[in-house]
């Protein structure tokens, strides 16, 4: 199994900063799984060993975080909050805008796997809503027009 | 990149340095910066935390817990290593504070840990931030890493003898990592699944060491204290409630922002003032005060200071800063349903009245905004959430029944009014599909 060297170098330095080793566990399997696309048998394979964990027990703390997935995402994870700030202002529309667009529905992915859809819980955008993520980066403000021109700017990125 | 706003009526201390550059570390110093720990290093701990005690600096996370007696718990003498853990897990709906003193004023969390620490005689912090805020913990990264470039953390610090760490930790998505053991059982690289208490973090925490646990905004709000006073931090708010805080207006307002108002600030005042009223000449139906956790307040109720003890009065909570505001075209049945359904895909499922009591609640309140509600429910509602509460490990079970017995109490004629396969009053496309009744 192999990770990029920022993720070895990063991963060497974690382990420093705790008294047990499986305390890296959790930000691990995220940058894991950002550079992998998801968490595939080998890669909780190769965390379990290293951490001196089970393979279940990895899964384990796999399945309680949301951010983790098992299942691959598109190369754009489209998160749209719609809990009760972003609702009151649209978020729901935008949902539903969306999924008409990409045509798929929550944790759908695009036959192109470009994009995922997921409708998410609460992002921290509250005052800025109604916000999405895609991937890790926040688009607060939104309307059904932004919301186009911000998935045609990701999808104007692939083609060139 | 989050916006940012002003109003006249703000007190800057936690949000003084936004829009300054105080992420870079020179200017952060030019700001004032380090200079409350390198007070606290020349003071006695017991004289910190005297003066934590005495700014009536109360946790910001949403609890309102005094932080220097918090501080106080910990054991001077300890066989474990003491921990300082800085809860960046921010979840709360409503909530968005946290992000903007991570973004724009790092350093200042990472000297409100260092000076805790201090405090408490430990020499380990932890800065742990949520998964979703990946440019901020690349942002907290950063300002660590700078940190001990300049001597500020690691052997020594400042040239005083004392040795003090300080790191970054990330979650991965889950609203309960932001409760006190479960973010310990996070950082320790579990599922946050909540631990009994007590014993208390501040006596069994992290790895069974002592632990102090503060919300991001309460431990930067700690260097202002320890520069200017604990006198003056008190007097800027109300008794008992000392200085300011971030409030997140959110929901139907014509200018929502994260705005620093004294402790104790009017809430009609917040709402028509500073968040500019309501927008297309609605009118004003509700407010959730302090994150969807606090129980609702109706337009009758909002002439109240925002302080702990005030909001509390009314039954309510200050709780984590999160200001929501409804206006009159929303429906609360939809509005509790989906309020609902946060806390059903929250919960860990550890504690049975939490894991089963947020599942019927929002099947509940589907079928009842679908229109296929029955009278008893409305009843059996209340009971269940009456039922949920002081039963469960972590408060997320209170979380979820609180703000439901308030919907219930305050709106029980909206609720009646989707009875009888009624379509929902407010809803513009119909009724939802109706979900089976299990009268």
């Amino acid at each position: 199994m192999k990770f990029s060297p920022e993720f070895e170098s990063r991963f060497a330095e974690m382990l420093g900063h705790y008294p047990t080793k499986r305390s890296v566990l959790v930000p691990t399997l995220l940058y894991a799984q950002d550079e992998i696309g998801s968490l595939t048998d080998e890669v909780i394979l190769e965390l379990a060993e290293r951490l001196d964990l089970t393979e279940l027990e990895v899964r384990n703390v796999i399945s309680y975080y949301s951010l983790l997935t098992i299942k691959p995402r598109g190369k754009y994870n489209v998160q749209v909050c719609t809990n009760i700030a972003c609702m009151l202002v649209g978020g729901e529309e935008l949902l539903d805008h969306c999924k008409k667009k990409l045509g798929i529905g929550h944790k759908g992915t695009t036959a192109d796997g470009l994009f995922t859809l997921e409708e998410v819980e609460c992002i921290g955008a509250c005052s800025w809503a109604p916000a999405i993520q895609v991937n890790y980066d926040f688009h607060e403000n939104l309307t059904l027009e932004k919301m186009d021109r911000v998935l045609d700017e990701y999808r104007k990125n692939e083609t060139q | 990149m989050a916006s940012l706003v002003s109003h006249p009526d703000e007190v800057r201390v936690v949000s003084k340095r936004f829009g300054q550059g105080a992420t870079n570390i020179d200017r952060y110093l030019e700001l004032d910066g380090y200079k409350a720990v390198q007070k606290a290093l020349g003071m006695q701990p017991d004289a910190i935390i005297n003066e934590v005690k005495n700014s009536g600096l109360r946790g910001r996370g949403g609890a309102g817990f005094s932080t220097g007696m918090k501080w106080s718990f910990v054991p001077t003498q300890s066989p474990l290593p003491k921990y300082v853990l800085c809860n960046g897990d921010e979840s709360e709906p409503g909530t968005c504070k946290d992000r903007l003193i991570f973004e724009h004023d790092p350093h200042a969390v990472i000297e409100g840990v260092m000076i805790a620490a201090i405090a408490v005689g430990s020499h380990t912090g932890y800065i742990y931030i949520r998964g979703e805020y990946r440019y901020l913990s690349i942002v907290m990264q950063k300002a660590i890493k700078d940190a001990y470039a300049k001597g500020f953390l690691g052997k020594n610090i400042f040239g005083s003898g004392y040795d003090l760490d300080i790191y970054w930790h990330g979650g991965a998505g889950a609203y309960e990592v932001g409760e006190e053991s479960a973010l310990m059982e996070s950082l320790e690289g579990k599922r946050g699944i909540p631990r009994i208490r007590p014993p208390f973090p501040a006596v069994v925490g992290l790895w069974g060491g002592p632990t102090v646990i503060n919300n991001a905004e309460t431990l930067a709000a700690v260097p202002p204290i320890l520069l200017g006073g604990a006198e003056w931090f008190a007097g800027l708010g109300t008794p008992k409630n000392g200085g300011t805080r971030l409030f997140c207006l959110a929901g139907n307002l014509n200018k929502p922002g994260v705005y620093e108002l004294p402790m104790g600030y009017n809430l009609k005042k917040m709402i028509y003032d500073v968040g500019g009223g309501i927008p297309n000449g609605r009118e004003l139906k509700a407010v959730v005060p302090g994150g969807s956790s606090t129980p609702i307040l109706t337009a009758n109720e909002i002439d109240v200071a925002m302080d702990f003890d005030s909001v509390a009065k009314t039954g309510s909570m200050l709780g984590s800063g999160g200001v929501v505001v409804l206006d009159d075209s929303n429906c609360i049945v939809k509005f509790a349903l989906r309020t609902m359904k946060f806390y059903r895909h929250e919960s860990c499922g550890w504690c049975i009245p939490c894991r089963e009591g947020t599942d019927w609640l929002e099947k509940t309140l589907k079928r009842f905004h679908s229109g296929g509600g029955v009278k008893k429910d409305i009843d059996n509602m209340y009971y269940l959430s009456e039922n949920m509460l002081g039963k469960t490990f972590c408060p997320l079970g209170d979380a979820a029944a609180m703000p439901t017995m308030a919907f219930v109490k305050k709106f029980r004629q909206e609720f009646e009014d989707h009875l009888d396969g009624k379509p929902c009053p407010f809803e513009k496309t119909g009724a939802l599909a109706p979900l089976p009744v299990f009268a």
